[in-house]
């Protein structure tokens, strides 16, 4: 077989089952193809020797006939998770030279479930940023490019290495996290699915935090099969994670039926922006449409707190990051200023953090502060606190009209250049998030998946909401829009 | 229950250069609470480990390390609600207070400001027989310890211990109910005996695990009883908070300083700044530690790692079923049970295990006696030898073996003081001592008889002088106890002595 590393999950796991390739071989593609790609800047520390030794195992165990799905699959790591022994710094100058004791849970769970890791991604500085331009080891580059135009795209942020590599066909897979749109809305500018489970699916531990009661890991992956495949070997309680759910985790490929006849989906009217792109009006309408045709009853909804979202967002996530990120002082890891003569601890905070942390993350740092702040508590924090409850609640009243699944746009613009937002408002790149923060606002699981493209041949996305813990019908729809979609592209590789 | 009566004490005043002045004090103690592992991580928390040796990566704050509430320190602060007559939250909930310092490696402590997990109780505080101030518990709440930094290790770098941290503290936050500092020296006596019968903080102020936060202010005879009526603390002065006290004698002499510092203050036309202060025991004075501008914007908010904690009604019944009896309640049963004193009573329960020693001693017995064997022959031998009643070797049953053998005129008391001796050096047990070395008592009365009837034989002239004087009969008793031994009843050696005589 050539090109292996093109390979879907649920294409290798056949494969590798029927004996007609191993770990090994699908290892070494993965690495040849990261190794000709450096100029997509999306793996990091790659750890091939790793990748090896586990490709072995994985082969061993796929032999004696104990193979789960993801056993033997080649997979990217965002840095945010900690991975025991490989250098783990959620692109951050902070956490340089910072090499974990400890491996997060989500990747326990993918590789005792036999995965493979070819090494750590690129992404956003600790999370925080929609186009990849945050990171201390520079921006990945989107594998797609406008047509007939060589000019360098955002593969979209947080997660933007993950989505890179995987729509480059440098994994097969990769893990992202998504506080407001992390996943998604890279996912979205590469044309390849992701998924942000609920709240609590996922173990958050050992994944640096950002903003706690945000923040969830979820699959990435080049079709709907692949992430619910690899979904089910990433979620699960975790008592390590007092935050992380005790339900038990159904099996969500069986759930990909396709079959949606009967289903709700609702059409918020409130995401309607003025000034949005006709290509995106027009994608969202042909979804519908399409979701329709599937035998789906479509219904307009109303969500009248999401004007609201974004502000809520702004302040609750840099609140919670302004205190997760205490603990990066230059006291105990990663970097810590050179100080100067008669310079005392208040002078080695300052400095270290100064030069530790990039621009966005102070920035954020900072607003959080200042909404935590006494006096100004009650104006900011607690309002955005009652703000959530009653986006919460928006939802909440939907599903409780019958709403299966709610279909928004991923997106209110495809993959933008890179440098093209360097002078704008900040807040004109938190924008990107518009249609995804109410989402982690509200705990709900969103999957992005391709179902278009604009004018300048880049891919669009569309977005499923779900119920609570309802992943399984979610990936089922998302399946069924997938079919329909026929979305099948791959970029021009010019890398 | 039993309850005792009490009186409330009298206020103590100072006399300033011009008038009179009342304290009004409020404490806030922190207790660690009694347990193996820390509060929200796994690491131990033994004392006196090699520096950094108890400490997991949540104490480390290690990248994405997460918080998870160790179920027993929450036993523990239930248990502890309930020991202080408390108010038990059913829903609580864990806030961060966010600051910098190098032994707080989150950059947060872990507290609960917004919903602590237990509510207001009270606490009596005795200060004399029949005399007790009831000081009203605001809340308790449970927050993570620091660590230990260290500056004097090395003339350019300081040094930080994380074994401490997060170990689980009780706040217990008191009302200003303390109106001298006695009675803040007795709250924390008072406080720390409830705690250590209960089990949930070992009381421990040498190693910190019992430390208060003082705070005083002064206030013009009657102004107090206006902030009870009405709430409205501008009654009071301005409070000053002396942090960090883990002595009961430091905290005496702390508040006593202060609370002259600020008469001066105000006698002099001064204003008292709200600020924090530190004792110096050297130098017996407190100083200025930083003030209200200074003092640190916590940035509190809900911990969002840590879900809010929710108990169950049925689970605070169980540990309140299981609840030991406490001092209060002891003391009166020794009281009403035993007639034991006030004083011997207080000194008997002021540790459970010494009237735990007490009660098994006094099992079947004469209560007061044993109570005066337990408190002035054991309690006495074990501090000559630097032992505690747990290492005692005289076993309570050997002491109560000695109370029966007294009442039952077995042996005198003088001659019980030599079978303790033996006891106490020996293991042996007091009935066998007595046995094995012939020290029972001579009540037999033939025999006592005939050891008086030899000496007035021998001694005529000393026969003469008794029955001129009768006060010399003593002489006769004297030797009677010296023929046998001192072994002959003195009680039966008297009155055949004076029957014998004709006196």
């Amino acid at each position: 077989m050539t090109d292996l590393n093109k390979l879907t999950i649920a294409g290798a796991r056949d494969a590798l089952r029927k004996g007609d390739v191993t770990s090994a071989e699908l290892t070494q593609s993965c690495l040849a193809a990261i190794d000709g790609a450096g100029a997509l800047n999306a793996f990091v520390h790659n750890t091939p020797d790793v990748a090896l030794d586990q490709a072995k195992a994985a082969d061993a165990r796929i032999k004696s006939g104990d193979a789960p799905a993801m056993c033997g699959i080649p997979i990217g790591v965002k840095d945010l998770f900690c991975t025991k022994g490989v250098a783990s710094q959620a692109a951050s100058k902070i956490l340089e030279g910072f090499t974990p004791e400890y491996e997060s849970t989500v990747t326990t769970q993918l590789f005792d479930a036999g995965a493979v890791m070819l090494g750590k991604l690129n992404m956003d500085e600790f999370a925080m940023g929609s186009s990849n331009e945050t990171s201390v080891y520079g921006a990945a580059i989107n594998p797609w490019r406008r047509a007939g135009d060589a000019a360098a795209l955002t593969p979209g942020g947080s997660s933007g290495g993950s989505a890179a590599a995987v729509a480059a066909d440098l994994c097969l897979a990769a893990t992202g996290t998504d506080t407001g749109g992390s996943i998604r809305q890279p996912a979205a500018f590469t044309g390849i699915t992701g998924i942000k489970p609920t709240y609590g699916r996922c173990s958050r531990w050992g994944i640096v935090a950002f903003a706690s009661s945000l923040d969830q890991a979820g699959p990435m992956t080049k079709d709907v099969r692949d992430a619910a495949i690899m979904l089910q070997a990433m979620c699960g309680h975790d008592p390590k994670d007092s935050t992380s759910a005790t339900l038990p985790v159904p099996d969500f490929e069986a759930a990909l039926t396709g079959d949606i006849r009967g289903k709700t989906i609702g059409i918020p009217r409130e995401y309607h922006m003025d000034g949005m792109p006709a290509e995106i009006e027009a994608l969202w309408a042909e979804g519908r449409r399409m979701l329709q045709d599937a035998g789906a009853k479509i219904v307009d909804i109303s969500l009248p707190h999401t004007k609201y979202a974004l502000p809520t967002y702004y302040v609750i996530a840099p609140a919670e990051a302004s205190s997760n990120l205490a603990r990066y002082d230059g006291v105990r890891y990663g970097y810590r200023a050179a100080l100067g003569k008669g310079d005392g601890i208040t002078e080695m905070y300052e400095k270290t953090r100064a030069e530790g942390f990039g621009s966005e993350v102070q920035r954020r740092v900072m607003v959080g502060t200042y909404v935590l702040s006494a006096g100004f508590y009650d104006a900011y924090y607690n309002r955005a606190r009652k703000v959530r409850s009653l986006i919460k609640r928006d939802f909440e009243q939907a599903f409780a009209q019958g709403v299966d699944a709610i279909l928004t746009p991923t997106t209110p613009s495809a993959a933008f250049g890179l440098g093209e937002m360097v002078d704008a408002d900040p807040v004109q790149m938190y924008l990107n998030d518009v249609f995804t923060v109410t989402v982690n606002l509200a705990g709900l699981p969103g999957v992005s998946l391709p179902a278009g493209k604009d004018s300048q041949g880049l891919p669009l996305g569309l977005q499923l909401i779900g119920q609570p813990w309802a992943e399984a019908d979610l990936l089922n729809t998302a399946f069924a829009l997938e079919q329909a979609a026929g979305f099948h592209d791959k970029p021009q590789k010019w890398w | 229950m039993l309850d005792l009566t009490y009186e409330a004490p009298k206020v103590k005043t100072i006399s300033g250069a011009k008038s009179d002045w009342e304290l009004v004090i409020g404490m806030e103690i922190h207790a660690q609470i009694a347990s193996n592992a820390k509060l929200f991580s796994g690491a131990s928390t033994k004392f006196g480990a090699e520096p950094n040796n108890n400490v997991a990566f949540v104490d480390a704050a290690m990248p994405g390390m997460l918080p998870v509430i160790n179920d027993f320190c929450v036993e523990q602060a239930v248990r502890t609600g309930l020991g202080l007559k408390a108010q038990i939250n059913l829903t609580s909930a864990f806030d961060r207070k966010n600051y910098f310092y190098p032994d707080l490696p989150q950059g947060y402590q872990i507290s609960q400001l917004y919903h602590p997990i237990v509510g207001e109780g009270e606490v009596l505080v005795e200060m004399g027989e029949g005399i007790a101030r009831r000081v009203r518990i605001e809340r308790i709440h449970i927050e993570q310890d620091a660590g230990k930094s260290i500056h004097d290790m090395d003339p350019a770098m300081s040094f930080v211990d994380l074994n401490r941290t997060g170990v689980a503290l009780m706040e217990i936050v008191s009302r200003p109910d303390i109106r001298g500092p006695e009675e803040a020296a007795a709250y924390v006596g008072k406080l720390r005996q409830i705690l250590r019968y209960l089990g949930t903080c070992d009381g421990n102020m040498q190693n910190g695990n019992l430390r208060a936060d003082v705070n005083v202010s002064i206030c013009q005879p009657g102004a107090y009883e206006k902030f009870i009526k009405t709430g409205d603390f501008s009654h009071l002065g301005t409070r000053c908070e002396i942090k960090n006290m883990n002595s009961m004698r430091f905290i005496q002499q702390a508040i006593d300083y202060e609370a002259r510092r600020q008469i001066q203050i105000v006698e002099s036309g001064g204003s008292v700044d709200q600020e924090t202060r530190l004792y110096d025991p050297d130098k017996g004075e407190t100083r200025s530690m930083r003030s209200k501008e200074e003092a640190h914007d916590y940035r509190y908010f809900p911990d969002p790692d840590l879900l809010p904690l929710v108990i169950e009604q049925s689970w605070v019944d169980d540990i309140a079923a299981r609840l030991p009896e406490l001092p209060d309640q002891k003391k009166a049963r020794f009281i009403a049970d035993f007639g034991l004193s006030d004083y011997d009573a207080s000194v008997l329960t002021a540790e459970a295990e010494n009237a735990a020693f007490f009660e098994a001693a006094a099992a079947g017995n004469d209560g007061k006696l044993a109570a005066n064997w337990v408190i002035n022959e054991l309690f006495g031998r074990l501090k000559k030898d630097a032992l505690d009643i747990t290492q005692s070797p005289i076993k309570p049953e050997q002491i109560g073996q000695i109370v029966s053998l007294i009442k039952s005129d077995a042996i005198s008391g003088k001659i019980a003081k030599d079978v303790f001796e033996i006891a106490y050096s020996t293991g042996r047990d007091p009935a066998e001592i007595v046995e094995t070395e012939g020290l029972k008592q001579v009540t037999d009365t033939g025999a006592i008889e005939a050891a008086v009837d030899e000496i007035i034989a021998a001694n005529p002239a000393q026969v003469e002088k008794a029955q001129a004087n009768p006060k010399l009969a003593g002489w006769f008793v004297g030797q009677v106890m010296k023929a046998t031994g001192g072994k002959a009843n003195p009680k039966a050696v008297n009155d055949i002595i004076m029957t014998k005589l004709g006196l």
